[in-house]
């Protein structure tokens, strides 16, 4: 792999034992425990203010925590300063020095660790190839377009060959197609590259599509932490089956592992129990990809009326009321085009993800 | 009614020149009337005599409390330079990546010698100066330290409105994740970003050390103000003709701080393309 700044595989492992962040009277991290094996691709995912920054500033050192430790290849980084904790680190916002090229920009990292001239531009040059931008070296920041810029951003970060590399929404500044290219980008180079990677993201979809394991949070804690299918399939509790993926709210009743609604009963994918309820009255959490639109005469559908379709490209996502005035969305074929007003049926044909209260 | 208001449009092509013509006739008429009294003959009509009797060799003998001063200002220039450099750049980077909340204490501070008159700062700077004077002498540069405080505000709005066009706080967060120790972010990464602004401190610093007066006069120092009224004294062509050297040499510093960014920007242009 001559083209390439690594010339063998770097991932850390990385562990964060009961970490505790606070600012002032606010709790950011409430004893977070993440274990990321070497060479893994980890995704943090979350509402804003959940806390996945805080995370990863924490484990490169530019925030300080109040408790737990950090450890990375099973050494304790919390009194490490930030600039000898060996992290590769691609920020959200556009992050390039001004006032140096895209070269300089990417030899910086190199010229801190004293590395020799002729060596610090071979492996810049090489860096810059890595993210296809070997051409555009000379280029200031202000003559790159956003994608360019996280680029060398990236280039920088993985250049000096760190043992752990964090991207705190390195994509969301940019357009939706870039996004996407510079995502598969990033998870190709990190693949080759073998190195641990922490992906800080409020997009679902781009932790879905980029990481080994994606680890959901919720008010300075993790709430699950699991493989994509994992976690869209069989999620640990409500919020993190809304979180991922979409979700129909159906009325039900729980008795132990079975949800009954609408006539049929049903085991729950989920643990019913991590919602705190037992028994009685809940929402039954229901991926639009398990309703089903049939005809009216189909026996044990539930009738319905559509209120909108909309076409997604490889599929239409239709939305519909049901008899009692509850509002879902079926996933379903393109060649079927119901329209607005049309008396129709959907049918269960998975069973729910989750359940939560009837409140929640 | 439809369309827009036009709150807060750019002025006309009329009355940008209408407002440039006015304010270049307020400017102009004294420096013009300087430049017709420094040519006058008192026997009638104009001569370049008294032009080029400060440009002879003679005249640092003949005006030698003029060059006692300029030497004074340029050193008081020197001098305050240095102290805006090494004290306020240095605070109001740390401020703004360590302490964000001390910034409006900052700024009211700084400000304040703005809304102080000279006269006031020197009955305040007076018994100041007397203790001065005993520990470090009564040297001229000694003056800086008043002269640091005047142009505060000045040089406080030079840097902080480059400081806040720089995303200091991330770049320096990326230098530091890159390996930089606190030095290197300073000298490598913000210093050159804050470049426009503290260079702009520094001409701004010059152009108002040299045109200082009423601190210099009140406690008996030479500068090139106060030796300019003493010469004006026996001769009032020569005070006009070193005034319109030092509102050259101002003008030529104000220009310089409006082309330096620019050139920069055009050199960046044209290497990387």
């Amino acid at each position: 792999m001559t083209s390439t700044p690594h010339s063998t595989p770097a991932g850390a492992a990385v562990e964060l034992i009961d970490v505790v962040k606070d600012y002032a009277a606010h709790r950011a991290l409430t004893g977070v425990n993440l274990s990321v094996r070497p060479g893994e691709f980890v995704a943090l995912l979350g509402p804003s203010g959940c806390g996945k920054t805080t995370v990863l500033r924490a484990l490169s050192g530019l925030e300080r925590v109040d408790a737990g430790n950090i450890l990375i290849d099973g050494v304790n980084v919390v009194d490490v300063p930030v600039n000898k904790r060996d992290i590769g680190m691609v920020f959200q916002s556009y992050s390039l020095f001004p006032h140096l090229t895209s070269v300089e920009n990417v030899e910086f990292g190199l010229r801190m660790r004293k590395i020799p001239t002729a060596a610090r531009r071979t492996r810049a040059a090489e860096a810059l190839d890595l993210v296809g931008l070997g051409h555009l070296a000379g280029r200031y920041s202000h003559q790159l377009s956003g994608g360019q810029q996280q680029r060398v951003a990236l280039a920088r970060a993985l250049v000096t060959r760190p043992r752990v590399l964090l991207l705190d929404e390195p994509l969301s500044a940019l357009d939706a197609k870039v996004r996407v290219q510079l995502r598969d980008e990033i998870r190709r180079i990190q693949t080759d590259l073998g190195i641990t990677t922490l992906f800080v993201t409020h997009d679902q979809e781009e932790a879905l599509a980029v990481a080994d394991r994606v680890a959901v949070m919720r008010e300075g804690n993790i709430e699950q932490i699991g493989t994509p299918e994992e976690l869209y399939t069989a999620p640990a509790t409500a919020f993190v089956a809304a979180f991922v993926g979409l979700s129909n709210r159906m009325p039900a009743t729980l008795s132990g592992a079975q949800v009954t609604l609408y006539g049929q009963t049903l085991g729950v994918l989920g643990s019913p129990s991590a919602a705190g309820i037992l028994t009685g009255p809940v929402l039954a959490l229901v991926r639009p990809e398990d309703l089903l639109l049939v005809s009216s005469a189909t026996p044990g559908s539930i009738a319905a009326t559509v209120v909108a379709s909309s076409f997604l490209g490889s599929l239409r996502r239709t939305q519909l009321a049901l008899a009692d005035g509850i509002l879902v969305s079926v996933q379903h074929d393109v060649s079927e085009h119901p329209q607005p007003g049309e008396s129709v049926a959907v049918r269960l044909r998975g069973n729910p993800v989750a359940v939560s209260s009837i409140d929640g | 009614m439809s369309g827009n208001p036009t709150v807060g449009a750019a002025p006309g092509r009329l009355a940008r020149t209408v407002i440039l013509s006015v304010v270049g006739i307020v400017f102009a008429i004294p420096i013009i009337a300087m430049v017709e009294f420094s040519l006058r003959n008192l026997a009638g009509g104009y001569t370049i005599a008294h032009w080029a009797g400060v440009f002879s060799p003679t005249a640092t003998v003949t005006y030698a409390i003029v060059f006692t001063g300029l030497g004074n200002s340029l050193v008081l220039a020197v001098v305050t330079v240095i102290i805006i450099l090494v004290i306020l750049l240095p605070t109001m980077v740390l401020v703004q990546l360590q302490f964000p909340r001390l910034r409006r204490v900052l700024e009211f501070v700084c400000i304040i010698p703005i809304t102080v008159p000279a006269i006031v700062m020197v009955v305040g700077l007076a018994p100041v100066y007397s203790v001065v004077a005993r520990l470090a002498g009564s040297s001229i540069w000694t003056l800086a330290f008043a002269y640091g405080i005047t142009v505060l505000p000045y040089a406080y709005r030079a840097i902080q409105s480059n400081l806040s066009a720089v995303d200091v706080v991330t770049l320096s967060e990326a230098a530091r994740s890159l390996g930089a120790g606190w030095g290197s972010v300073l000298w490598r990464i913000i210093l050159p970003n804050l470049r426009r602004g503290t260079l702009a401190a520094a001409f701004i610093t010059v152009a108002v050390v040299l045109g200082e007066f009423t601190i210099a006069s009140l406690l008996n120092r030479v500068n090139l103000q106060t030796a300019l009224v003493q010469v004006s004294r026996s001769d009032p062509f020569v005070a006009v003709i070193f005034s319109l050297l030092a509102l050259l040499f101002a003008f030529v510093l104000l220009l310089l701080i409006g082309r330096l960014a620019s050139d920069r920007r055009t050199r960046d242009h044209r290497k990387a393309s």
